[in-house]
Formats: structure tokens, C-alpha cells, sequence
């Protein structure tokens, strides 16, 4: 497939904000419950800021992939059989959710709804992170489900498609937490760079996953069941046009397979192996720069795997234009 | 239920191209809009259709065989394409099964013709939304057009009848007994989206002989050989011979 810079940048951006919007909840959830020291609400405030800005940098990105903007508002219709329907909606759902979450910290408005048996005690910023956290992972899933639905798209058409969004997302998400509470939250720095790197290391696991199984795949289409004339040897002589088409400016990235060999480790230098240095030696020395850097890096590299994503997956249409004449 | 359909005989298309240029001509023609070529004099031309001819050669020299394929959207009953469309501008027809694309709701997202394997969608570079086959659902069903001409244009261009129309659910449509008779398939068979169009397989004519029609049954004792010619003044064959 042709990688659309526009929902790399959505898929990448939106997966940053869940996956801090995750973070802060999960501190908030732990102080709850005395895990973790309780935090001032302003570092709270601050972090839904920056996941609102990241969504809505995503959602801007998403509008440079449509042709026609101005009926996006459409999208939302079908959501009994389309994911990105239902992406579309879950999506301000969540933006919603974080801005009230972040609301909510920031003017101190958070009466206490109601007390566990142990005390501990149910207030509003607690049930809208609940809500979100429910929301983040329904839109991890639309996400993902957008490209694994596809079957015939047999890159995609796994269950390690959905689950390595969830990790990639949740990974960047907390590697900004980690910079974040270096900057302003000290107190739960060692917290949110463990689990940064914990979730670096399983998002690594299941990419690797994807690699390998990619690596092995066998297309089921064939030229054989493209035109339905059963020879061995088929060769394009004319695709029925001398210059380009829609068909073969979308389904095909363009690139020698060496550049996307390039890419590949690439990604897997930037997205995982070197932020998770930085994210050590940021966590013990505490250095909100080294953890800035560790994001950065990691951001970039995720942009690159999603390049990788969106080029590796092999189109059958791409059998019907193998050749100009 | 009707579906309508086309099938495609790949034994007597020519590759001429002429369904090509009459489904343009048509399709840009009417009410939906244009369908937009950029520099068509150009260096790089391109542009929207609906159905191309491509061309494969089959086997190895000097044994080759070339297959001219027409291809556009194959109505497939169980379109991949509509359910995927976010806002329904994808959708198939209940009474005919056309699959359609309502351009006045498309968002241009492009994820249909993602969703679909055989590349049968292609997007408007000027209008910015989806376009694909119609079936010429303008014309078939058109009472001012005489009733021989309510037909795709691209069937009534054909010059060598390649394509036929019609519903293929009817088992007694022409197109239906095309199917049966002569070997009618499916593209991509693999991927369950049973297409409503079908192709009709490359044919070998081939006379068969058999040995009993080599030498005479009326010949017991097995001679061959040259008849007796009679001469210009004996009788003819159909009065009495001497033989």
C-alpha cells in the first residue's frame, strides 16, 4: 500500500494521547489507593492538556487523507458495519472524556461520588477515567480493526495488528508520561518509566511477532485466480493504460525493497532499542531532557514503523498492474 | 432477487478497447459528473475509468496464448467494499444488485477501494470521490431509449459481442446459460465475495475424427482406392451407373 502521511501521522499522534491519558489514570487509580503517593491535581491537569493536543493533532492529520472534509461529519453513519465509523465516533467520545478528566483536575471540581467497602473513595475524575480508559481501548481496537478487518490484506488480517497498536500507543504514551512527571512529577518518575519500558519491551515482543509472521506469509491470490486461466506461467503484456492510475499511485509505496529493509531497522533501532536506553538512564538520573529525547526518538521511529506498516501490506490488486505494456 | 450482471468472454474479446471508450464516453457524459483526465496530451496522462482492458500472454514461447482481459467492478454479492464505507455512500441495490457509490455523500476516504481485492474503484482526482462501474444504471432502465438500446455501454460497443448482460439469477437468461454452458467463473474465487460477473473460459475448437470415419463402413471387404470414374458419356450418379 501507498503510506498516506496524513493517517500516519493520526494513527501515531491519537496512540500517543491514549497511551498518556492510560498513564495518568492508571497514577491516579494506583494514589487511590495508596500504591502510589497521591499527586498534586495540576500534574494531571497538565498531562490531559498535552493528550488532548496530540488527538486533536491527530484528528487534523486525518482530514488531510479525505478528499472531501467538508462531509466528514457523515462518517459517523455506519457504524454498525464499519470500524472507521466507529472510530470516528469513539474518537471525540474520548477527546470529550480527556478534556472533562482534565477539567475536572484543573478547576478542583471532584465531589466524592460514592466509597468502596475499604474506604477508598469514588470521586468524579475517577468514574470520567474509568470511562476513558474504556474509551482509549475501544479506540485502540477501532483503530486497528480499520486494517485488520481487511482480509484479504493478509499483512493485516491479524489479531497482532490490534494488539501492536494497543502496545505501540500505550508505549509512547508512557515514555511521555515519564518526561512529563520528570518535569513535574517527580515523585512518580521510577513509576512511569517502569512501566515505559515494560510496555516498550511487549510492544518489541508483538512487532517482532508481526515481523515473523509477515516474513512467512504465502498471498492467496495468484495471477492464476486474478484472470482464471490456469498456467503456470502468466505474464502482464498491457495494464490498459501507458501512464499511471489511481491503482497503481495508492497500492504501491514505490520504494526498492532494500529501502524498506532500511526502514524495518530502522524502526526497530528508534522505536524500541534506543529509547529504551534513554529511558533507563533518563529514569535514574531523573533527567527530563534524556526522557524527552527517549519520546522524540521513539515518536520517530514509530512514524517509520508506521511507514513500514502501510508498505509491507501487498494489495491484490497489485496483480492486475505488474506491468505498463 | 434479480443481480445483475455482466459476462465476459474472454474466447472472442479481441482487446479492441472500444467497451473502453464507449463507457467514457457515456459515463463522462452524464448527470454524476465528469470523469476527469489530467494531461491527456501530456507526459504523464491520467484519468478516471470504469473499465480497462488489460492484456496477459499465457505459456512460453513459442507456445504462448494472449489473454485480452476487460475488467471493471464485478457486483459481487457479498461486496467487501459497502460495509467498510463509513458514511452507507457505498451501497448495493436491494432490487438489482448494482453496487453504487453515491457521490454526493462520499468523504473520498479512499477505504473502500481498500477494501476491495480486484481494484475496481478508482478515485475522481477532480470531483475527490469514488467512482466505479454503474452498470449504466442511466441507461438500462431509460423508457426513451428503444428497448434493444437499454443495455451497459459498454455490451452495446462490444464488436464482437464479448459481453453479455443480464440477470443471473434467472436461470434462464442468456447470460445465466452462457454460465452454465460454457464454463462461466469467477475471479478470485478465494476471498467469498462471489462476484456477479462472470468470465467465460478461452476455448480450444478442435475437430475430432474417429477412425471409423476415416474408411468407408459400406466397405466390407476393406478396399480403397480410387473409384471408377465414368466417362462424359455415361449416365450420371443420379441416373443408373454401371457400378
Amino acid at each position: 500500500m501507498h503510506p498516506a502521511f496524513s493517517v500516519i501521522f493520526l494513527t501515531t499522534l491519537i496512540g500517543v494521547g491514549q497511551g498518556l491519558f492510560l498513564a495518568l489514570f492508571t497514577v491516579e487509580s494506583y494514589a487511590a489507593f495508596g500504591l502510589l503517593p497521591a499527586q498534586d491535581s495540576r500534574f494531571y491537569a497538565l498531562g490531559s492538556a498535552v493528550a488532548l493536543g496530540f488527538l486533536v493533532a491527530g484528528l487534523i492529520a486525518s482530514f488531510f487523507h479525505l478528499g472531501r472534509p467538508e462531509r466528514a461529519w457523515r462518517s459517523a453513519a455506519k457504524w454498525r458495519t464499519s470500524w472507521l465509523s466507529r472510530e470516528v465516533i469513539v474518537l471525540p467520545a474520548f477527546m470529550g472524556t480527556v478534556f472533562l478528566y482534565g477539567a475536572a483536575h484543573c478547576t478542583g471540581f471532584n465531589p466524592v461520588l460514592a466509597q468502596l467497602p475499604s474506604g477508598a473513595p469514588i470521586n468524579v475524575t475517577a468514574m470520567l477515567g474509568v470511562a476513558g480508559t474504556v474509551l482509549s481501548f475501544a479506540l485502540f481496537v477501532c483503530t486497528g480493526m480499520i486494517y485488520a478487518c481487511l482480509r484479504f490484506l493478509q499483512e493485516w488480517h491479524t489479531p497482532l495488528t490490534v494488539i501492536n497498536y494497543i502496545l505501540l500507543g500505550g508505549a509512547s504514551g508512557f515514555v511521555l508520561a515519564t518526561a512529563l512527571s520528570a518535569l513535574v512529577a517527580p515523585g512518580v518518575t521510577g513509576f512511569f518509566g517502569g512501566w515505559a519500558m515494560i510496555l516498550t519491551v511487549l510492544a518489541f515482543v508483538g512487532r517482532i511477532a508481526s515481523l515473523l509472521r509477515n516474513a512467512r506469509l504465502r498471498p492467496k491470490s495468484t495471477l492464476r485466480t486474478a484472470i482464471g486461466v490456469k498456467h503456470p506461467r502468466i505474464v502482464q503484456k498491457a495494464q490498459g493504460a501507458m501512464g499511471g492510475s489511481f491503482n497503481t499511485r495508492e497500492f504501491f509505496h514505490g520504494r526498492p525493497a532494500f529501502f524498506l529493509r532500511q526502514v524495518k531497522w530502522l524502526f526497530l533501532l528508534l522505536a524500541f532499542a534506543v529509547p529504551m536506553g534513554l529511558l533507563a538512564g533518563g529514569t535514574t538520573a531523573g533527567s527530563g531532557v534524556l526522557l524527552l529525547t527517549a519520546f522524540a526518538v521513539q515518536y520517530l521511529g514509530l512514524l517509520a514503523e508506521r511507514w513500514f506498516f502501510f508498505a509491507q501490506a501487498n494489495h491484490p490488486q497489485n496483480l492486475y498492474y505488474q506491468a505498463v505494456s | 432477487m434479480t443481480q445483475l450482471a455482466l459476462v465476459i468472454d474472454l474466447n472472442v474479446c479481441v482487446g479492441c478497447h472500444a467497451c473502453v471508450t464507449s463507457c467514457k464516453e457515456w459515463n463522462t457524459s452524464g448527470q454524476a459528473g465528469p470523469m476527469s483526465d489530467f494531461n491527456p496530451y501530456g507526459a504523464d496522462p491520467t484519468g478516471t475509468f470504469f473499465n480497462r482492458v488489460q492484456t496477459f500472454e499465457v505459456g512460453e514461447f513459442p507456445n504462448t496464448e494472449t489473454v485480452h482481459f476487460p475488467k471493471s467492478c464485478l457486483h459481487c454479492e457479498e461486496p467487501p467494499c459497502v460495509p467498510v464505507c463509513p458514511t452507507g455512500a457505498s451501497y448495493k441495490r436491494k432490487e438489482d444488485g448494482i453496487v453504487l457509490v453515491d457521490y454526493d455523500k462520499c468523504i473520498g476516504c479512499k477505504y473502500c477501494s481498500w477494501a476491495c481485492p480486484y481494484g475496481a474503484r478508482e478515485i475522481d482526482e477532480k470531483q475527490k470521490v469514488m467512482k466505479k462501474c454503474t452498470l449504466c444504471v442511466d441507461r438500462i432502465y431509460d423508457t426513451n431509449l428503444p428497448e434493444i438500446d437499454r443495455k451497459p455501454a459498454c455490451v452495446k460497443a462490444c464488436p464482437t459481442s464479448a459481453r453479455l448482460f443480464g440477470d443471473v439469477h434467472d436461470p434462464d437468461s442468456e447470460v445465466s446459460k452462457a454460465i452454465r454452458e460454457s464454463g462461466g467463473y469467477q475471479l478470485m474465487p478465494e476471498w467469498g465475495t462471489q462476484p456477479a460477473n462472470h468470465y467465460l473460459p478461452r476455448r480450444k475448437t478442435q475437430l475430432r475424427i474417429h477412425e471409423d470415419e476415416l474408411v468407408r463402413a459400406d466397405n466390407p471387404l476393406k478396399i480403397e482406392g480410387r473409384l471408377p470414374k465414368p466417362a462424359m458419356t455415361e449416365p450420371s450418379l443420379d441416373d443408373v451407373t454401371s457400378w
